[in-house]
């Protein structure tokens, strides 16, 4: 344990970094605990930003660029935060994929006029793939916000997107 | 990795009878008998990584090709390191070097000085049968003496490992994953505003290709000096 | 805590669970609960409230039931009843039906052969024991394994215990499991280490998520008589973030464990003490691999190194490391408690024991299963999943996920085993099977896997990094029908070539898929081709 080092202070004072500084000193301010690290930022605060790579690298000792190396290597991490109104995540796992999960995603990107990973122009809406959701019993499955949609097909996930975003007019 | 024991083995490489200590590798042992087996991301003085696969060998009796930068010897080990299949896959892969990203020789920095020309030379390498990926990647010449060009990349690493092991300034990491990973300094910030970076030019130093060069060098002319790994490794060694 | 207490226990669970009439099963693994399971628990504890029936009647959470193609899952006990596709307005008949017969219409049929021939050893508990209750799992003989071991039996008898077994990895590539702790006992140091590798990647695969979901005790278990048995004091468990509640869970039952005493110090008042803590992945496939899931439990980037050393000899910090998969660890308390003997008696002579699989596709009957290994392939799709909706023909079984293959009709009667999956080019893999009938193209199967080992490769090394890249393009250019004959041996060569020269086994299985549907589907290939 790291206990002769003086604490750097956190960014801001916001309160969400006393959970950062929590999960660092539970594994004693090591090195070892970047990824727990992140996780607990990303949770915290939604990305990862500059700021917070920085205050991690000064507080862990770990070089700035072995984080943004790590952060950028699992896809879990992002360095930007996503504003969208609302998320629709598609499974493209094997037994979607077998049973049509990839005529959903193209024939939302069609009415939506929005890619994979983007968010539409006006802001709305998110869409993301996932590789796996471990639902396969239920294929093709599709989560739009938090509501799963199981045994999915084009029409009904249309729907119910064009629904939720009515809804908010 | 760990170098305990220190027994006198036998082994044959290409036919010949050799000796060497168990604590060095094949490629070592290789180039102590003047055999040469190809490489582009191990040098002296830096830790092994094993990534460029171009000194993969044969040992007879197993099935699996093996990286002899990072094999150790044992005793009756018999190695072929020239051998028709092992030059088509060392020709693939050169070929998979060539088409990741744009090295156009005729127009680089290290024409001539180049490891990976070199290797394809050697290697007789005459053309490349799968695609060009023809990515545009950036050029940041944002620091005052030295230049990466991400188009001449072949993720080495060397230049990280220099600049950690060696400097131990850490600028220097690799970024993304797959074929979309990029060597990166500090919070992939440009060059030339990194607060680590101690512009001692190591990383330059070590490159074997044109990616990191000294500014103000022509088409050809970027040739490198790297004797003074070893020397400053051991001085690294024998003050941990 | 003293051995007698966990008895005693035991005991007393085990009385308490007989005063109840009724008690009502309801799945709440991840399956289900994506079909609104919660929903069902909550209303259904609420209507036997209601009615005034809590004294008799009690409705219990439990992990997977298996048959999670017609999730939501219920099953009423004593009776067995297994409801299907139960729906909140469905509760009031349900609860009603305690009293009288079963509601006919929701029943699912549990006289069926995807029921009838299972073999449970890991999913013994999944279903019926609360996952969230550690005395749920005391009650089953939770923890006498690790009673044994530790009090009856040196660490070189558990190892032999193991070895008599003859239990092998269940993650894939079948590597004897008593011979890999044999390994790490003998490795001479102070601190070794013991990790379960719950980074269940495959696309299509959910066995260990069920398994930790289901009956996280079970694990711990076995990684602590792991433990004992190489000399470890510490354990490590990696689970992809994606599994959230098998995260909570795990938690969950580890903080119950340290309570109770079972792992932490002197256990059983014996020397030994074991601790065990869990450790998020964050979406890396690659780190599955073992070297690669080493670096990312030190807060690197999850790239491989090359092997050896391997892991028994200095793995995590350089220390003897012991990796295990979640499944290979959910049979150890049983042959502990069994006998390394009696596991060897299930299943055929060079793969013993059971299989868990997630069965799925184009299958009547989807879920997850639990099959003696040497059953058949056929057996597995036409008995167990029923054969193929819609009347279609069957095309070909998708085994290993992206680092195996595609199995044709004529290969079906082949047994479950290591040796004879690896022959027809595919490999056992950690259990995903997809179901592909007469509408599937396999050219698009194997671009679907180069694309995901394209997105999943570390980049360190290049046949890997740039070889997945290329074989994807070339896939895309066959399935588009732009490939001349050429790109087909260009495609062949370079299969070869990552298959061989790859760092770890990401690269060195990434073309499986695709030589697997190159020998037995080469006509659609051809199909696709411009002459």
């Amino acid at each position: 344990m790291k206990t002769d080092i003086a604490r750097i202070p956190p960014p801001s004072d916001d309160k969400r970094w006393r959970i950062i500084d929590t999960t660092m000193r539970r594994y004693g301010y090591d090195s070892h605990c970047l990824i727990e690290t992140l996780h607990s930022v990303q949770e915290a605060f939604g990305s990862l930003d500059d700021q917070a790579m920085h205050y991690i690298s000064a507080t862990l000792g770990v070089p700035l660029s072995q984080i943004y190396g790590v952060a950028t290597f699992y896809h879990l991490f992002t360095l930007k935060p996503r504003e969208a109104h609302h998320t629709c995540v598609i499974c493209v796992g094997t037994s979607c994929h077998i049973k049509g999960g990839a005529t959903i995603l193209s024939a939302i990107e069609k009415t939506f006029r929005v890619k994979a990973g983007q968010t539409t122009a006006d802001g709305t809406l998110y869409l993301q793939t996932a590789r796996c959701l471990g639902s396969c019993g239920l294929a093709p499955v599709v989560v739009l916000n938090e509501e799963t949609l199981s045994k999915a097909n084009q029409n009904n996930v249309i729907q119910r997107i064009q629904e939720i975003i009515r809804h908010d007019a | 990795m760990s170098r305990l024991s220190q027994q006198v083995v036998t082994l044959k490489i290409d036919g010949r009878d050799v000796g060497a200590r168990s604590n060095e590798t094949i490629l070592e042992v290789a180039h102590e008998n003047d055999i040469n087996i190809p490489s582009l991301c191990s040098v002296e003085g830096l830790s092994v990584v094993g990534s460029c696969r171009l000194c993969l060998v044969e040992v007879r009796g197993t099935s699996e090709l093996v990286s002899a930068c990072s094999t150790y010897v044992r005793e009756g080990m018999d190695i072929v390191t020239h051998s028709e299949r092992l030059s088509h896959y060392r020709q693939t892969i050169l070929s998979l070097f060539f088409s990741e990203r744009n090295h156009l020789c005729a127009v680089c920095v290290s024409n001539n000085h180049c490891e990976l020309q070199g290797q394809a030379q050697a290697l007789g390498l005459s053309h490349v049968e799968v695609a060009y990926r023809y990515p545009q990647l950036p050029v940041d010449a944002s620091h005052e003496r030295f230049v990466i060009d991400h188009n001449r990349c072949i993720l080495c690493t060397r230049c990280v490992r220099v600049c950690d092991e060696i400097e131990r300034a850490h600028t220097w990491d690799v970024a993304g994953r797959g074929v979309q990973a990029l060597v990166i300094t500090d919070l992939n910030e440009p060059w030339g505003s990194s607060e680590t970076c101690t512009s001692c030019g190591k990383c330059v130093q070590v490159c074997p290709t044109g990616a990191l060069f000294e500014k103000g060098k022509a088409v050809a002319e970027m040739s490198r000096r790297r004797r003074f790994l070893p020397y400053l490794a051991k001085t690294k060694e024998k003050s941990s | 805590m003293m051995p007698e207490e966990l008895t005693e226990l035991a005991h007393k669970e085990q009385t308490d669970a007989q005063q109840w009439q009724h008690q009502i099963h309801v799945c709440t693994a991840t399956g289900c609960l994506s079909a609104q399971s919660d929903q069902v628990y909550t209303a259904l504890t609420r209507e036997v409230r209601d009615r005034g029936m809590d004294k008799t009647c009690r409705v219990k959470g439990v992990g997977c039931l298996g048959l999670c193609s017609a999730g939501p899952l219920v099953q009423v006990n004593p009776a067995g009843t297994l409801y299907q596709h139960v729906q909140v307005d469905d509760v009031p008949e349900l609860v009603q039906s305690l009293k009288h017969s079963p509601v006919e219409r929701l029943v699912c049929s549990t006289d069926i052969p995807f029921f009838q021939q299972q073999v449970k050893i890991v999913l013994a508990n999944a279903g019926n024991i609360d996952p969230e209750r550690i005395e749920e799992y005391l009650a089953v003989d939770g923890y006498q394994g690790l009673l044994q071991a530790v009090t009856e039996m040196t660490p070189s008898e558990v190892i032999s215990e193991v070895i008599h077994s003859g239990l092998r990895g269940r993650g894939g590539a079948g590597y004897p499991t008593g011979l890999k702790w044999t390994t790490v006992a003998k490795a001479d140091s102070h601190q070794k280490y013991v990790i379960c590798n719950a980074d269940e990647g495959d696309p299509g695969a959910f066995m260990d998520r069920n398994i930790l979901e289901s009956d996280p005790h079970c694990i711990i278990e076995g990684m602590a008589i792991a433990g004992y048995a190489v000399g470890a004091t510490q354990g490590y468990i990696y689970v992809r973030s994606e599994y959230p509640l098998a995260i909570k869970r795990l938690r969950n039952a580890l903080r119950r464990a340290e309570r109770l005493g079972v792992i932490g110090n002197n256990i059983f008042e014996s020397a030994f003490r074991f601790q065990i803590d869990v450790r998020l992945g964050a979406g890396a496939f690659v780190c599955g691999e073992e070297t690669a899931l080493i670096a990312s439990i030190e807060g690197r980037r999850g790239n491989p190194r090359p092997r050896p050393p391997y892991p028994a000899e200095a793995g995590l910090w350089g220390q003897p490391t012991l990796i295990n998969n979640v499944e290979t660890l959910a049979n150890i308390p049983a042959i502990l408690r069994n006998g390394g003997g009696w596991f060897a008696t299930i299943g055929s002579s060079q793969s013993t024991g059971t299989k868990v699989f997630a069965l799925t596709g184009k299958v009547n009957h989807g879920g997850l299963i639990e099959v003696p290994m040497g059953m058949s392939l056929r057996s597995i799709v036409f008995d167990i999943g029923g054969g193929i909706p819609n009347e279609l023909a069957f095309k070909a079984m998708q085994t290993g996920g992206p680092s195996g293959g595609c199995i044709p009709e004529t290969h079906l009667d082949m047994p479950t085993e290591y040796e004879t999956l690896n022959q027809i080019g595919s490999i056992m893999g950690s259990g995903g099977i997809i179901i592909m009938d007469e509408t599937s193209s396999m050219v698009d199967v194997a671009r679907f896997y180069m694309e995901f080992c394209q997105d999943e490769s570390c980049g360190k090394c290049v046949p890997c990094r740039v070889g997945t890249a290329q074989l994807a393009t070339l896939l895309t250019k066959i399935a588009e029908g732009m490939a001349t004959p050429e790109d087909l041996i260009l495609l062949e060569e370079l299969c070869d070539v990552v298959k061989h020269t790859s760092l770890c086994g990401l690269g060195q299985s990434a073309p499986n898929p695709v030589l697997s549907t190159l020998r037995f589907f080469r006509h659609e290939y051809l199909a696709h081709i411009r002459q």
